[in-house]
């Protein structure tokens, strides 16, 4: 299994956990990633706020250069998978789209490579039953609640891979890998995505309601796949609780470093140390013990 | 008055229109939209009334409203519209409007974050964090939020202090200049 690689920026800067723990969980799983060359930004929010052509042109840069590599893009960032797909779209569907974007990258382009965000891969292309077979330390019982937030099930016909408003890709994952998912409802509400700068006022309130949601519903530690997600439920989340009422600190995970642990990748593979929220519990020091569960007294 | 609704300013309902290449002129006022909305209790207007006040022709409320500037752009409203209105893409519209015709936009933060970031995007092909937060800080007037922070960002590797280029940066800047040029044809 070969994927052209687009990491985007988020993840050379605040969520380079997000990269390493892919790219470690993808080696192990036997994924090939051969990285974009001289990818670009995709624009992400403030370009398809800004200006129609540039939310288009960006993406398209790399689905271009991605077109050398003779293999679907596999992304992280929920946002720039939302990107490239929209552009693909617009290419696809809006002739007049694609002859600006054409002229504007002086290339041509059909939106014809294809875009996967690394839980589609996971879920569809390899299967929970391959990372079941690959588990060496199990995530025994970990009350994780999974939370899709909105860039990558929505707009359905553009986005998504599974059901938009029941998304179940991550669920299936850690049940493989041994951990208890627990049933609640917020799984695709939004966290602010991107006001995060410019309004961490709206940020604190909305991660105060899906945190303490999570904590309702059981779950000890939350379970991401976006970077915009993760840093406004761990890096904000102090705020949110000093804004909101106190909660017990419930670290908020990339996927791909819980799946990595289960894999028996170290906590160094997945990038633990970069949490806020630390979760360096969850790794008994017996490398053989299964994932621990037992919460750090605070 | 019997036999036609008063409310159709309909050169902004075109416009509009044009510009998101969505039916803004079907909404039927279910409210859908406003219920989902992540951002509806910091909202001044709530998405559904900002699909009613461009049937009105109310171009000037709309472009100065806080709301336009407050959608967190989920798409949970695109989503649900049970008349297949793209309403977040209209949100997006909006404040193009209202930048491009320099309305008195009441809180700038999300416009200057947008302009700081795509600045960054511009000079180095990709985001350089520290760099953009900088620009952010500055134009915004937004100085000490966050500030705290950075030390902790730092240690954790999380903003670096030196910008991460693209080998692509030159392309990318021709690819800004001419997005400008075709955004002006529109
Ligand atoms: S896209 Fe914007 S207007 Fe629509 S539901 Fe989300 S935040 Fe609200
Ligand atoms: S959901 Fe659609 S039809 Fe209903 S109020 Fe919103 S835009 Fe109008």
């Amino acid at each position: 299994m070969k994927y052209a690689y687009y990491p985007g920026c988020s993840l050379e800067s605040t969520a380079w956990d997000f990269d390493r723990s892919t790219r470690a969980l993808c080696r192990v799983l036997g994924i090939e990633l051969v990285d974009i060359p001289d990818w670009v930004c995709c624009g992400s929010t403030p370009a398809h706020v800004s200006s129609a052509s540039l939310a288009v042109a960006l993406p398209v840069v790399n689905l271009q250069k991605a077109a050398t590599i003779d293999a679907p893009i596999m992304t992280a960032c929920a946002s720039c998978y939302a990107r490239l797909r929209t552009a693909n779209y617009k290419v696809q569907n809006e002739p007049d789209e694609r002859e600006r974007v054409e002229r504007i990258t002086s290339a041509p382009y059909d939106g014809g490579v294809k875009v996967q965000h690394v839980l589609d891969v996971l879920v569809n292309d390899l299967g929970p039953d391959a990372i079941r077979a690959k588990v060496t330390r199990p995530l025994e019982g970990l009350r994780v609640a999974c939370y899709y937030g909105c860039l990558l099930n929505r707009p359905p016909e553009i986005v998504a891979f599974e059901n938009a408003e029941h998304p179940s890709s991550m669920e299936r994952l850690l049940e493989a890998a041994g951990a208890k998912p627990v049933e609640w409802p917020y799984k695709t509400e939004c966290c602010g995505a991107s006001l995060s700068i410019s309004n961490p006022a709206v940020i604190s309130r909305l991660s105060h309601k899906l945190l303490s949601m999570a904590r309702e519903a059981g779950a000890q530690c939350v379970a991401v796949a976006c970077p915009l997600c993760q840093v406004n439920l761990d890096l904000r989340q102090a705020d949110a609780k000093l804004a909101h009422g106190d909660l017990p600190d419930t670290p908020a995970l990339y996927i791909t470093q819980l799946l990595g642990l289960a894999v028996g990748l170290s906590p160094d593979e997945v990038g633990l140390s970069a949490l806020s929220v630390n979760a360096d519990w969850l790794v008994p020091s017996d490398p053989t013990a299964t994932v621990s569960t037992a919460e750090n007294p605070r | 008055m019997a036999d036609t609704l008063q409310w159709e300013n309909t050169s902004l309902v075109r416009e509009v229109e044009r510009l998101s290449g969505t039916p803004v002129g079907a909404c039927f006022q279910c409210h859908k939209c406003s219920t989902g909305c992540p951002v509806g209790p910091e909202m001044d207007l709530l998405s559904s009334q900002v699909m009613r006040m461009i049937h009105l022709g109310q171009e000037q409320e709309l472009l100065e409203s806080r709301g336009i500037w407050l959608c967190a752009s989920c798409e949970a409203c695109t989503t649900r519209c049970p008349m297949g209105i793209d309403v977040a893409a209209v949100m997006d519209t909006l404040r193009m409007m209202a930048v491009d015709r320099k309305a008195a936009i009441p809180d700038a933060r999300g416009e200057k974050f947008n302009r700081s970031f795509l600045g960054s995007v511009r000079r180095h092909g990709r985001v350089f964090e520290l760099g953009m937060l900088a620009f952010y800080k500055i134009r915004s007037g937004d100085l000490f939020s966050d500030v705290g922070k950075f030390p902790q960002m730092l240690a954790k590797g999380k903003i670096s202090l030196l910008p991460k280029r693209s080998g692509a940066a030159k392309q990318v800047r021709d690819v800004f200049r001419r997005a400008e040029e075709e955004e002006k044809k529109r």
